[in-house]
């Protein structure tokens, strides 16, 4: 019998992965690298895998990072997938960033700001030389620190907000809501604490399943039989939909934000699941599209309106307790860009802004993030959307890397049924071709004679069959 | 007698400019309406206020359909609205990229409509492309030729043929001879003249060439600034023109 | 069965919540429902749509079967199966007619599948429309309106410049006579199969959020004209193994010089033949 490699199988799969752990531990001779290493030295990757990863726990994004052999969309990945089992308790109240314990506040676009401004710690002005010295590893530098700034500080953009020429207040709800929500990714990684009583409620889960899956089953059939009557309802009320959309009535404020984590993104979408969507989004596919504004791809004239990072405390409220209790406290980035707005006919001319806020110190993708949320702006300002940043649907659509890896890698999947069926389609077009042009033509090409002298004819395989 | 299209009050702003401004009128079977003014004067924003591309402020709109029941079009479902807007309707573009597909055969152009009401027999919507072909003079062995290879005229007539091969009763048609040669104007303006007379189209045509109008409108309506500044019969409004603005645009386009 | 997840990986909240979703689309056949789909311990891309929906309805009575092009041991479906081993500890089987539930990726099994069947797809791109209109916003309006003129002048096209319809796979279908539907990239050679089949057929996207159903017995007809009628492919061969004359068959290239065998995808349905026909079956 002939080789047929359609053999895939389990134990190949076990195989690799044990290739991998080996080749990811490296020389053994090599002491292990410790989660406290990866936390402590490694520890910009660490905030970018937990912004991406949408889960703040710096210690699960450094086991990420060990796990996956220092690649860090793996590692995202692997901290999504790991939220998925997560459940929710509570939703945290909105980050309040006026009373953030700021390492590092910078305005570009006044010379000195109330509060400050402080450097912090950051390459801008570091020489980018190799330092040859860090080979030797001995390292450990004492820097002077200022004492932490507690006090509240309220926002440079404030200060153009009071004399009337900044967007909005309705626009600063929605940034609330972003905040709110970067505060719920933190606060999922209390849930993790609750593990031990899920474990507990699991085998009381189980028997709730089975009768679950019975129960979704009846209803399935009974659901077939109604399904006509309800396609027809269904065809009405997707029509009005589509007539009339009004515009929301609701107060902004009063909008319970969108859960990217819990919804799935539809479109048109509003700012807050554009920001979630953004603070979560790939940092190199966000840089591109912020530079792409910056050259003319969109342009909207930013300046760095304030950058601060620092800690800030998650707060939530659960209603049996009746006030507020901090569960953590957890470091961001929070950009607000200003932009020039020209006005248009029911808007005077005025600044207009772009937020960004990342868990975590990211500020490459904080301001990036800004730039792209202007960009993203221009329906509700009336410009044109002309460019690929400010076309919703291409970058809110291509900009998580988690889906972005997936489906650019599942190529390496086996698609013989597709490749078949085209082969055989191609072939058939040939032949069509063929007939229409050449028509009679009685000589067979080479690949023809050796297919038809090397395999058996439908003929001559029922014979075979019927001895 | 019962109109095909009755106009009411229309009125659409951007901000503080009225681009509509009260605009009423009745159009009625077998009737050529040309709205003429400059740039800016509103013609085009009623056009596709009509044709339910943009939303209007208020005013009523109301349609009598081939089976003679009176539509309100500002209230009907977009369901229906696409319904009439690709069966008894017809907009004809002023660039005929914007009305055709141009990476698609003439043929699939002129078929579209056809598909898109349910045709599902190859041949016959073959049959019936190539018959438009004729209709509007396009060679049948350029059936399946793409639109980009084709002429601006012979596009503008393509576009032409997309729009009537479902027999509509009323096409709207903006300024369907604009960026073309004179010559070849010329040709287009006699077939779309002689088609609006054979197939017994009603027609809200815009357009800001005085030359077009005198050629195929029966009423015409002058705008400036989002108002009607005068209308009547062509011939009477054009011949003796009492507003200062239709005065003027006549004066400035005296020879014919 | 591995401790510190929950049966089926997903918590009870979030299965529930797909099953919501699952009991729409099968209320509405062939249209898309969004529904909140969560990052899988498996990319985005491989399977983690059909994933999520086998996991919202797989039960411990359930007897679980995924196929990969047809087959039960391609490394993705062995993956797939190994994840709900771990996850559930349900039995699992390669038989078609032993299976409650069957996972697949591009093949429905050539055995006419039962009531009481459910299949999953995995659906990498759920919108049919996605070629001809990039935008979401105006496919749905699509949808709503059923505004499917500008599919068949794609089909018109295909005719026009090839005599026939030039799509091989993944060939698009109208669900009750409503609703357009990606069937999945199975071959059209599938497509017949999923016409008032008796099981319930479930369709998961996963990165795309989208979850579609056929339910039983409901009418599911290819895209055609009525002087170019839809027709499936046919091989002029035969399977090597089984002598199958009318099933999908894969053409494996055996030697250097390009010399070509046909074996049937569906490696139960081969093994099933070769097995009543005393011959040596092709998974050995």
């Amino acid at each position: 019998m002939a080789y047929v490699a359609v053999k895939g199988g389990e134990t190949a799969i076990q195989n690799a992965e044990t290739l991998l752990k080996a080749w990811r531990r490296g020389d053994p001779q090599v002491p292990e690298l410790t989660l406290d290493q990866i936390t402590q030295q490694l520890s910009l990757g660490v905030n970018r895998v937990m912004c991406e990863g949408s889960l703040y726990d710096p210690e699960l994004a450094a086991l990420a990072i060990k796990q996956s052999w220092g690649d860090l969309v793996e590692a995202i990945f692997l901290l999504r997938a790991y939220r998925t089992t997560l459940p929710r308790f509570y939703n945290s109240q909105p980050l309040d960033t006026q009373q953030m314990n700021l390492q590092r506040r910078i305005s570009a676009i006044f010379k000195d700001v109330p509060g400050g401004q402080a450097l912090g710690a950051t390459y801008d002005y570091v020489h980018r030389l190799l330092d040859f010295k860090l080979m030797a590893e001995s390292e450990a530098p004492v820097a002077l620190e200022a004492e932490p700034n507690r006090a509240a500080m309220p926002h440079v953009m404030e200060l153009l907000r009071q004399e009337g020429l900044i967007q909005s207040v309705a626009e600063k709800s929605v940034e609330k809501l972003a905040r709110k929500s970067a505060g719920e990714s933190a606060g999922e990684s209390a849930e993790k604490f609750a593990e031990n009583a899920v474990e507990a409620a699991q085998e009381s889960v189980e028997k709730a399943t089975e009768k679950a899956v019975k129960a979704t089953q009846g209803s399935v059939e009974r659901a077939t039989e109604d399904t006509v009557k309800a396609t027809e309802d269904i065809e009405e009320t997707t029509g009005e939909t589509i007539k009339d959309t009004p515009e929301p009535a609701v107060e902004e404020a009063d909008r319970q934000p969108f859960d990217l984590t819990r919804q799935p993104l539809s479109l048109p979408a509003e700012r807050d699941a554009r920001l979630q969507n953004l603070s979560r989004a790939d940092e190199g596919f966000l840089l591109g599209m912020a530079y792409s504004t910056q050259r003319g791809y969109g342009n909207n004239h930013p300046f760095a309106g304030e950058i601060r990072v620092g800690q800030v405390e998650v707060l939530i409220a659960p209603e049996e307790l009746g006030f507020e209790v901090a569960i953590a406290e957890i470091s961001i980035t929070e950009v607000q860009m200003v932009n020039q707005f020209k006005g248009n006919k029911v808007q005077p001319p005025q600044f207009t802004q772009g937020y960004g806020l990342t868990l975590g110190y990211n500020e490459r993708k904080a301001m990036s993030m800004a730039l792209v949320d202007r960009a993203l702006q221009a329906k509700e300002l009336g410009e044109a959307v002309a460019n690929p940043a400010q076309d919703e649907e291409f970058v809110l659509s291509h900009s998580d890397n988690v889906e972005a890896q997936g489906f650019v890698q599942h190529l390496k999947l086996p698609h013989y049924i597709d490749f078949q069926a085209e082969l055989n389609l191609v072939r058939q077009l040939r032949q069509t071709g063929r007939e229409e042009t050449v028509d009679d033509t009685v000589e067979p090409t080479r690949a023809e004679t050796k297919n038809g002298t090397r395999n058996k004819t439908m003929d001559e395989a029922r014979n075979e069959n019927e001895e | 007698m019962i109109p095909l299209l009755s106009v009411q009050n229309l009125c659409k702003s951007y901000g503080a400019i009225m681009a509509c401004d009260r605009i009423s009128f009745d159009l009625y079977p077998g009737q050529v309406l040309g709205i003429i003014g400059e740039s800016g004067s509103g013609k085009s924003t009623l056009l596709q206020g009509i044709a339910g591309q943009l939303p209007l402020d208020q005013g009523q709109l109301l349609y009598w359909d081939g089976q003679g029941q009176v539509l309100d079009l500002r209230t009907i479902r977009e369901s229906h609205r696409r319904i009439l807007m690709r069966t008894e309707w017809g907009f004809v573009q002023q660039n005929p990229r914007d009305g055709l597909r141009m990476d698609v055969t003439a043929g699939a152009n002129i078929g579209e409509r056809l598909m898109n009401v349910g045709d599902r027999h190859y041949g016959k919507i073959r049959t019936t492309a190539a018959e438009w072909l004729d209709q509007v003079e396009i060679p049948g062995d350029r059936i399946d030729g793409l639109p980009s290879n084709f002429s601006g005229g012979m596009q503008q007539r393509l576009q032409l043929a997309r729009v009537l091969v479902t027999q509509p009763r009323l096409v709207l048609m903006d300024e369907p001879t604009g960026g073309l040669d004179v010559s070849v104007q010329a040709k287009l303006l006699d077939l779309i003249r002689s088609l609006v007379r054979t197939l017994h189209l009603s027609v809200i045509l815009v357009t800001h060439d005085i030359g077009v109008v005198r050629l195929l409108a029966h009423r015409l309506m002058v705008m400036q600034n989002g108002q009607v500044v005068e209308q009547g019969l062509t011939d009477q409004v054009l011949d003796d023109p009492h507003h200062p603005y239709t005065q003027q645009l006549v004066s400035a386009t005296l020879t014919p | 069965m591995i401790s510190g997840f929950n049966f089926a990986y997903l918590d009870e909240q979030t299965k529930r919540s797909i099953r919501r979703s699952l009991l729409k689309a099968v209320a509405i056949p062939g249209h898309q429902i969004p529904f909140s789909s969560r990052e899988m311990p498996m990319s985005y891309g491989w399977g983690t749509g059909g994933i999520q929906v086998t996991a919202a309805v797989i039960g411990q009575t359930d007897v679980l079967k995924v196929i990969d092009q047809g087959a039960d041991d391609t490394t993705n479906a062995v993956n797939i199966r190994r994840f709900f081993q771990k996850v559930c500890g349900v039995e699992t089987t390669e038989q078609t007619t032993a299976a409650t539930l069957i996972q697949t990726r591009h093949r429905i099994p050539e055995t006419p599948l039962q009531a009481g069947q459910i299949i999953v797809y995995q659906v990498p791109i759920p919108e049919p429309l996605r070629w001809i209109e990039s935008s979401e916003v105006e496919t749905r309006k699509m949808h709503a309106l059923a505004d499917y003129g500008s599919m068949y002048v794609k089909l018109y096209e295909d005719i026009t410049h090839y005599g026939h319809i030039a799509t091989a796979y993944d060939y698009p279908v109208m669900v009750h006579g409503r609703y357009m539907m990606r069937p999945s990239p199975i071959p059209r050679f599938d497509n017949p199969k999923m016409h008032l089949s008796p099981a319930l057929q479930l369709f998961g996207a996963g990165r795309e959020k989208r979850i579609y159903a056929v339910p039983p017995y409901t009418s599911v007809k290819s895209l055609d004209f009525e002087d170019h009628p839809f027709a499936v492919e046919k091989w002029e061969r035969i399977c090597e193994f089984c002598g199958s004359t009318d099933s999908f068959l894969d053409e494996v290239v055996v030697s250097d010089q390009g010399d070509r065998l046909w074996i049937c995808s569906d490696t139960d349905y081969c093994h099933q033949r070769s097995l009543s026909q005393n011959l040596s079956p092709q998974s050995s």
